[in-house]
């Protein structure tokens, strides 16, 4: 059904290619043949993950009406999706009148600009920030760092990413690939150009190494006039705010500068007030696997003498929108950035979130990824995957991402046939066999003939199975196992063994020879 | 075409297909099912504080103000900032000369060497051990419960219940008189960012006493 309005509806524009960590330059199977080399992010990764999950299944076993609150959930952010333009503008309409300044960015580029301007007409040099993935996203650092403005990361993870000039590789906890030797040593070496020195004698006891980072930051906090933020959740009635966290670095952020700028991602609002009760318990049991997190700051616009007085939200879409267009993919955006999914896959255990190329790694970033980039651009994070589904039952909002995952992988593949004037080798060999399999005669007759190659198969495989096969086989047993060809085929053995003649060959019930007739 | 306008057009776009989700369904454990001032629901409150590991004192009313002080002499504070509206009355045994006013308001320098800063609160979750403090009088501008490094709170058994949901209820923008700024406090900061350890105390008051007043 459609209206003809006279103006043909465009899809909403995807993020721009090049600007912030959207995606990585390498498809994920050569990257995740790197990753899958480094023993000590596999050993690190696979302690952290299996902890986490642990914890996690532990804290949301004693909730009974935990699949209450997750449909609740699923159902409060499908209502935000469908009346976003709504919520928005409410939002807006709150923060503005108490005291707050809200920006539109359509776009990473846009985001940057703003915000840069917002910390020029101050005078600041350096901004604090408490963790915010939004910002990673659009790559705001380095847009600071380019217009002489330097960001200090407050998260002691974040922390020593950066002071290692690094890269995070998860979403919460993003320095799990460095363990505490290497954590020293970056301090010792680092710590002293950024700020405060590491003492000397640091030894690498994390309660010394997160005694070293409080002491560095705690200077930067006293001293900072500007800080950026990211926001876990926006309350359109009421304006309200919320950062989820656990250091305290986001309680020094938002409340002793002067001046916060909060970066969000369009789809982070809740309704009403009255949500929060079911969030503030998804969130901090599905992500950090505890009954809820140390510190949740929420604030409204400006209080007069308690905080910053100055305050200014930067809503952002930055592909959101292309995302949203599409009904089976849309979704993905009531993401909550939990990272329940990624503790779980199988896949994002073993390689960690460098291989994704993008700051939304694992499950939910191989669905979202491609949607905000366009796949294209992401084009091989669909297939990182075994379907497994395990993804979809931790979700805390139930988000389907198997489905979505082949949803998109077909979205893939038309995207590449659309962008080829020749089919593609891959094109013509499933076209051949959709050919063969189609024919009434050729694909029985294609069964009968698998049985000449069966030698050949038991000469080359092992225990019923063929795990290296010659080009271009070689491309699908790489990672797979081929079953050997049987010696009948399945529609040979029905009709022997059910002794169907003439014009009952074709169909019928089954009949126990020698019963009936 | 302003950069608001053009997003809230892409927005319709993209809903073209007019979806119609499901109404949300509430049939999770809701508000109003605690009793109030129950003695299980309270030792689950301290139960989930000593967890989180903070120390918890239980007083009465008329014992509050001595257990009050005695947890400060136990710390060795002398320099304790009390917030604008703190109830006098449980300020009575501790020496006037300790305690530091908020008037005028002090700067980050100054509350970073005190010794502490004594609050009230507003609402105490048992489930999760949380309590929130809204910036209110007795609790006081949200720097002051931040940076010393000893928070000493009090929570009235009136002001716990049960769970999540109940907690947002009492806060709800109608039951307070203004958005006030809010902080959750579920346990001293912590960090399992270096090799999974857990670590207390990171940024914020790295002890956290909790007198519960019965």
């Amino acid at each position: 059904m459609s209206t003809y309005l006279g103006l043909p509806t465009m899809r909403p524009p995807v993020a721009p290619h090049g600007v912030g960590a959207l995606s990585g330059d390498r498809p994920f199977p050569a990257a995740a043949k790197e990753a899958l080399a480094n023993d000590q992010l596999r050993r690190n990764l696979g302690a952290a993950t299996r902890t986490i999950r642990t914890k996690r299944a532990k804290v949301v076993d004693e909730v009974p009406d935990w699949a209450q609150l997750r449909a609740a959930g699923a159902a409060i952010k499908d209502d935000v999706l469908a009346r976003l333009d709504t919520y928005l503008i409410q939002l807006e309409e709150q923060v503005v009148a108490r005291g707050g300044v809200v920006h539109w960015a359509r776009d990473a580029a846009e985001a940057n600009r703003i915000v840069t301007e917002l910390v020029q007409a101050t005078g600041a040099h350096d901004v604090v920030k408490v963790k915010s993935m939004a910002t990673q996203e659009i790559g705001l650092n380095e847009a600071l760092a380019e217009a002489g403005i330097s960001a200090w990361e407050t998260d002691l993870a974040e922390l020593i990413v950066q002071l290692a000039d690094d890269k995070p590789s998860h979403i919460l906890v993003p320095a799990i690939h460095r363990n505490r030797s290497e954590i020293r040593e970056i301090f010792l070496r680092e710590m002293g150009r950024a700020g405060l020195a590491a003492d000397p004698g640091l030894t690498d006891d994390p309660k010394a190494l997160a005694e070293a980072a409080r002491r560095h930051l705690r200077r930067k906090f006293l001293d900072a006039e500007v800080a950026i933020s990211g926001a876990n959740f926006a309350i359109a009635e009421t304006g309200t705010l919320a950062v989820v966290e656990s250091e305290g670095n986001g309680r020094m952020c938002l409340t002793l500068p002067r001046v916060l700028i909060t970066v969000m991602g369009v789809e982070k609002l809740l309704p009403t007030w009255r949500d929060l009760e079911v969030f503030l318990q998804l969130l901090p049991r599905s992500s950090t696997g505890e009954r809820m997190n140390p510190y949740t700051s929420m604030w409204t616009g400006v209080t007069p003498g308690d905080g910053p007085q100055e305050f200014h939200l930067v809503l952002l879409d930055n592909g959101r929108t292309a995302t949203l267009a599409d009904p089976r993919g849309r979704s993905a955006l009531r993401c909550i950035r939990c990272s329940a999914c990624l503790n779980v896959c199988p896949v994002y255990e073993r390689t960690g979130g460098h291989a994704y190329g993008s700051v939304y790694p694992g499950p939910i970033g191989a669905v979202l990824s491609p949607q905000l980039t366009g796949v294209e651009y992401n084009a091989t994070l669909p297939f990182a995957s075994s379907l497994c589904g395990a993804c979809y039952d931790v979700c805390p909002v139930a988000i389907d991402i198997p489905s979505m995952l082949v949803h998109l992988r077909s979205e893939v593949v038309d995207a590449k046939r659309a962008a080829h004037r020749l089919p593609q080798p891959e094109a013509v060999a499933m076209g051949a066999v959709g050919w063969v399999m189609r024919g009434r005669r050729r694909w029985p007759l294609a069964l009968r003939a698998m049985k000449l190659v069966r030698p050949l198969g038991k000469l080359i495989g092992r225990g019923g199975r063929i795990s290296v096969a010659p080009p271009p086989l070689s491309a699908w047993t790489a990672a797979r196992d081929l079953p050997l060809p049987p010696p009948q085929s399945f529609r040979e053995r029905w009709a022997r063994e059910n002794r169907l003649s003439g014009p009952q060959r074709q169909s019928g019930p089954p009949r126990e020879s020698g019963k009936e007739e | 075409m302003t950069a608001r306008e053009e997003i809230l057009g892409r927005i319709r776009a993209a809903l073209a297909d007019r979806p119609q989700p499901a109404p949300v369904e509430r049939n999770y454990r809701a508000s109003g099912e605690s009793p109030i001032e129950d003695a299980p629901l309270l030792e689950l409150l301290v139960d989930r504080l000593i967890d989180y590991k903070a120390t918890v004192h239980r007083a009465t009313p008329e014992t509050a103000a001595e257990v009050i002080a005695a947890a400060l002499a136990e710390r060795g504070a002398n320099r304790i900032v009390v917030p604008v509206g703190f109830p006098a009355p449980l300020l009575a045994a501790i020496d006037p000369s300790s305690i530091i006013r908020d008037e005028p308001p002090l700067t980050a320098a100054q509350l970073d060497v005190t010794d502490g800063v004594l609050t009230t609160s507003t609402v105490a979750i048992a489930e999760t051990g949380t309590i929130v403090l809204d910036a209110g009088p007795g609790q006081g501008r949200r720097a002051l419960s931040l940076v010393p490094d000893y928070h000493l709170c009090v929570v009235m058994a009136a002001d716990v219940v049960r769970g999540v949901p109940e907690g947002i209820t009492r806060l709800a923008p109608e039951n307070t008189s203004t958005t006030l700024p809010l902080t959750w406090i579920s346990g001293p900061s912590a960090t399992s960012d270096i090799e999974l350890q857990r670590v207390e105390g990171v940024h914020g008051p790295r002890t956290l006493v909790v007198v519960l007043i019965t």
